[in-house]
């Protein structure tokens, strides 16, 4: 095992790729306890579709990809959460609407431009050979201000989490945590969508939070488990995609499943013995 | 000045009147209970009283020293909260947000006051279980002790005892009863009419207009209080 992790090392794309990943899955997993908890589960989906149509684009016009996919999805995610606050299209139909919606502008451009290739597949599902020196730079960076943020906020995102009405009542301003945890996630799924796959991101929202209250019972430790959980399913996921040669992304998923299993299983266990 | 004065309120839920004309005021230390039936206004009030929605019409102004964000509130129970992972500490502790300012973290007053207010509400033995382990009645003292560690001034229920069982039930009202003892006003909106007449100093009964405000002994004798209560009242 060891030695199969050192061999993958040699290799500078795969190094880049577990950096970014780790980075991202760490991001994921915060964001992904308040969103669960706050039934926005589909967002990450729904971002991550809008990424997949900002990157066809930006391909299309032969531009860097990070630079032209993080402001549009930025921007989708602030007229999502106001789309589900305001307005008659309530929150699940309105992701569901922006992420179709932005699937087919994808795909429309993407036929045209390139036609159907290899790299529609990669998008899609993912791969660990789409990081440069650049982005890899670039995701350190805003990894680090998603975490730095998310400790900085971390008692109001509890609070607005746990009961909007009451923070909103005592004057936290909670239309504007909603807006953080919103933008922090759209830059955490532009930044690993592309090893992670369009299609299968959410997954690194949603699986390390749920499998965590499977079994922990406090918001903190609920936080800290997911965190870990993530970045280790990460690893071995990307290691069993090096020596299977299986998509990076679904083998990570394919992990985060079996965790989600045995974590679920020792819940029950649990609450068996104390009953 | 009263602590929260309404003058002449509309108010309106989904660009529909719901309460029009209401005038009331709460003093300190007041015990005003709100009653009324389904649709009659109550919740819309509440919002009202929190900030949350503007009146159509009139005013409602607070004085006696009190800020908008002292308003310590104990919201109906919602369904995300019912699976939600968190100890009784984070959650009570959570109170003392509004008057931290831009600190990120807690201070040691702070953690004082909420262990303060668990231990007044007896709930300490619990701090480190989770809140969605707890029975109803458990749940509503950690959020009622959160409230207390928002503010000493004034507390806001909505429909505190929905769902609880008689003794729990009267073990809450006793709580709130002591609280409001202490010097903390309290606002609470019920379908429970006859405890709201035993505990409660003031009633307002809301029927998308007022129809009675005024004091508990004279509810109890005005027409829309002997209706309500259909005579059988020992207060």
């Amino acid at each position: 095992m060891l030695e199969t992790v050192w061999e993958m090392m040699a290799y500078p794309f795969l190094v880049r790729a577990v950096v970014v990943g780790i980075m991202v899955s760490l991001c994921a997993a915060l964001l992904g306890v308040s969103l669960v908890l706050k039934r926005y589960s589909m967002i990450g989906d729904g971002l991550s579709h809008v990424g997949f149509a900002a990157l066809a684009i930006a391909t299309a016009m032969n531009a860097a990809p990070l630079k032209i996919s993080i402001p549009v999805v930025l921007l989708s995610a602030f007229l999502l959460l106001r789309l589900s606050e305001n307005s008659k299209i309530k929150g699940d139909a309105a992701i569901a609407l922006i992420s179709s919606g932005s699937l087919a502008v994808g795909v429309m451009v993407v036929s045209i431009s390139t036609g159907m290739t290899v790299d529609v597949c990669n998008y899609m599902f993912g791969s660990i050979l789409a990081m440069s020196k650049d982005d890899v730079r670039l995701s350190i960076v805003l990894s680090v201000v998603v975490l730095v943020l998310y400790v900085l906020f971390y008692s109001r995102i509890f609070a607005v989490t746990f009961d909007e009405t009451f923070a909103k009542a005592t004057g936290t301003k909670s239309g504007m945590y909603n807006m953080l945890i919103a933008l922090l996630t759209a830059v955490t799924i532009v930044l690993g969508m592309r090893l992670m796959g369009a299609l299968l991101i959410s997954s690194l929202i949603v699986f390390p939070s749920l499998t965590s209250m499977r079994v922990f019972k406090s918001y903190i430790s609920v936080v800290i488990s997911s965190a870990l959980l993530s970045v280790i399913f990460f690893f071995i996921g990307i290691v069993i995609s090096y020596i299977y040669s299986t998509p990076a992304g679904a083998s990570i998923v394919s992990v985060n499943i079996i965790g989600f299993l045995i974590f679920s299983a020792i819940g029950l266990m649990k609450r068996r013995i104390r009953t | 000045m009263a602590l929260i004065d309404c003058r002449d309120v509309s108010l309106s839920y989904e660009n529909t009147i719901v309460i029009s004309g209401l005038s009331f005021s709460v003093n300190t230390g007041d015990y005003l209970c709100i009653v009324g039936e389904n649709g009659s206004g109550k919740s819309t009030l509440i919002k009202a009283l929190l900030s949350l929605k503007t009146a159509v019409k009139g005013s409602i102004a607070v004085g006696d020293g009190l800020k908008k964000n002292e308003i310590g509130y104990i919201p109906q129970q919602t369904s995300a909260q019912k699976d939600f992972p968190a100890s009784v500490r984070e959650v009570v502790i959570s109170g003392c947000l509004n008057s931290r300012g831009f600190r990120p973290f807690y201070t040691k007053t702070e953690r004082a006051t909420a262990s303060e207010n668990m231990e007044k509400l007896k709930i300490r033995e619990f701090k480190n279980q989770s809140y969605r382990e707890l029975s109803g009645g458990q749940q509503q003292r950690v959020l009622l002790a959160r409230a207390l560690c928002a503010t000493k001034k004034l507390l806001l229920l909505d429909e505190p005892v929905a769902g609880l069982d008689p003794i729990v039930t009267n073990d809450l009202y006793n709580i709130i009863k002591q609280i409001n003892d202490e010097g903390t006003t309290i606002i609470m909106v019920s379908h429970d009419i006859n405890s709201a007449v035993k505990y409660a100093s003031h009633i307002l009964h809301l029927q998308n207009k007022p129809l009675f405000f005024g004091t508990k002994a004279d509810y109890i004798y005005s027409a829309a209080g002997k209706r309500f209560l259909g005579g059988d009242v020992d207060a």
